[in-house]
């Protein structure tokens, strides 16, 4: 049903952008400097960057300028990434490159990468979601703090996070890991569920304290389905390594070419890659759907305001559906993150009395 | 490679400061306490409904006692009502049986005074008799008579006179 509808309206995005770009390289030609580059809109708004673009009036940016520290030839350095944006876009030797990522030159004029640890949008993106979590969360748990088990269940907000926190337990967690063990994971499922949650959401959000590709960003992901493996791996039990370097298939699967362990051992690691590029493509593909759908307003406004006026309001019923189907997939998403990751560590822990 | 393919170093470390922070305060204070007192309530709710079930039990049993209770109760009150009619009647009776014996001694009594009475009321009679018989015999004596016949029908009247023989 999902994938039909995201099917249904990525062949619609098609039709649209195939109609109309002929007509766009021919209109390019006459208007050089207002000419929408989709793709290039859509990563500069997918991608991290060293600001917090909000909007542009006539040509100029007016953006949140975010500090930068970066560990360069030269030692630590912080300032303002409104520097960049003084004279010829050098300070102190550092420079932005076409990928927007901070630079410097070697002593043979080679470009080299430096050690960026600048707070970039996607960090404080990332620092904002941790801080709704965290008063999300300490909120509810002040409210329990007075209150023994025989007063009254919570309502309002604290009974509806009360409610979601016991669905991703109940249903979830106590579902696919062992009684023994489940107690001991429940923190972490339940911050990963929260956390993608949260940052999907906030994703969605198009103006400041939202908008950032946070579960979008690869890294972001990787280090999700990093956590997931480790503690599968870390925690895993003797049966669960025995399952992989020693099957119960027949001898020659194994031996002398091992060719179901270095399936399983390859399982190991395709596991958490599956996870980490489910999540990222996901939300990713989301917000370059949701931009270029935008883009089709200009686009068509640019052509003529006949065209734009006939084309516009389908883009925005396009778009509303879009954001609504994305709200879906920010909960679809987490739920799957955290059911897949609960499912590999319940995996791990399963005792050997099934074979 | 695509520049949104690759990791980004910074980002990645950050990532790790956030993600161990908010884990590390959730994990503490945030979860838990929430896990915790649903599971509690949960608990309670349970224990709540045991204690109800227990408790309507009780009660059943308590309702099956009592009504046992008055059960035995109503069938003491009417074998008391019984026991109290059957002493009732016999006192009654008794009551009845002694009343007709002593109103039959009473009577005999009565009778016997009455005989012995009336004996002693004949013998008193007949003393007086004597003496009137005397008086007339006296008075007959002292009147002339001369007839038999005459002589009877005053002996008659005199008797007459004597109220006792008409009795």
């Amino acid at each position: 049903m999902k994938r039909k509808s995201l099917y249904k309206s990525f062949l619609l995005l098609c039709l649209c952008t195939l109609m109309f770009f002929p007509i766009q390289a021919r209109a390019s030609e006459a208007e050089e400097q207002t000419e929408i580059n989709v793709q290039e809109l859509v990563m500069e708004h997918t991608s991290d960057s060293h600001e917090w673009h909000i909007t542009t009036i006539n040509g100029s940016h007016v953006s949140i300028p975010l500090p930068i520290i970066v560990y360069t030839s030269q030692g630590l350095q912080t300032f303002m990434s409104s520097r960049f944006h003084e004279g010829d876009g050098v300070y102190n030797g550092l420079y932005l490159n076409e990928d927007g990522k901070i630079c410097e030159k070697d002593a043979s004029g080679q470009e080299q990468k430096v050690w960026d640890f600048s707070i970039t949008k996607n960090v404080l993106q990332l620092w904002i979601v941790v801080a709704l979590l965290l008063v999300i969360f300490l909120y509810c748990a002040r409210w329990y703090k007075n209150k023994r088990p025989e007063d009254e269940a919570p309502k309002g907000f604290v009974g509806f996070i009360e409610m979601f926190v016991m669905f991703v337990y109940n249903d979830i967690i106590k579902e696919t890991i062992d009684e023994k063990h489940y107690r001991f994971f429940a923190p972490y499922l339940l911050t990963v569920f929260f956390f993608i949650f949260i940052s999907n959401l906030i994703g969605l959000v198009p103006i400041f304290p939202g908008g950032a590709n946070l579960t979008g960003n690869i890294a972001i992901t990787f280090f999700l389905a990093l956590c997931t493996m480790l503690l599968t791996n870390i925690f895993g039990n003797k049966h669960y390594w025995k399952d992989i370097f020693w099957p119960d298939v027949p001898w020659w699967l194994k031996a002398p070419i091992p060719i179901l362990p270095v399936i399983e051992l390859f399982g190991v690691f395709t596991k958490p890659f599956a996870l980490m590029i489910r999540l990222f493509a996901n939300i990713f593909g989301g917000h370059a759907v949701a931009i270029s759908l935008t883009c089709v307003i200009f686009i068509t406004c640019q052509m003529g305001l006949s065209k734009g006026a006939a084309i516009s309001p389908i883009s925005v019923l396009l778009m509303i559906f879009m954001d609504l189907l994305e709200v879906l997939v920010a909960f679809i998403q987490a739920f799957v993150f955290t059911m897949l990751s609960s499912v590999f560590i319940g995996l791990s822990h399963q005792g050997g009395e099934e074979h | 490679m695509p520049s949104f393919l690759t990791p980004d170093f910074g980002l990645l470390f950050w990532m790790l400061i956030a993600f161990l922070v908010v884990f590390g305060i959730l994990a503490k204070f945030g979860f838990p306490i929430i896990i915790n007192m649903v599971e509690e309530r949960k608990k309670y709710i349970d224990e709540s409904l045991q204690s109800a079930r227990e408790a309507n039990e009780k009660l059943a049993n308590i309702k099956a006692e009592s009504d046992a209770i008055l059960m035995e109760a109503h069938q003491q009150q009417s074998q008391i009502l019984k026991d109290a009619t059957a002493t009732r009647d016999k006192i009654i009776r008794e009551a009845k049986d002694r009343a007709t014996a002593e109103g039959n001694r009473i009577l005999e009594d009565a009778r016997q005074q009455i005989v012995a009475e009336r004996e002693k009321a004949l013998r008193a009679n007949r003393e007086e008799v004597a003496n009137l018989s005397i008086q007339i015999a006296s008075k007959v004596i002292a009147k002339n008579l001369q007839e038999d016949k005459q002589q009877v029908q005053y002996i008659d009247s005199l008797l007459n006179e004597m109220s006792i023989f008409n009795k």
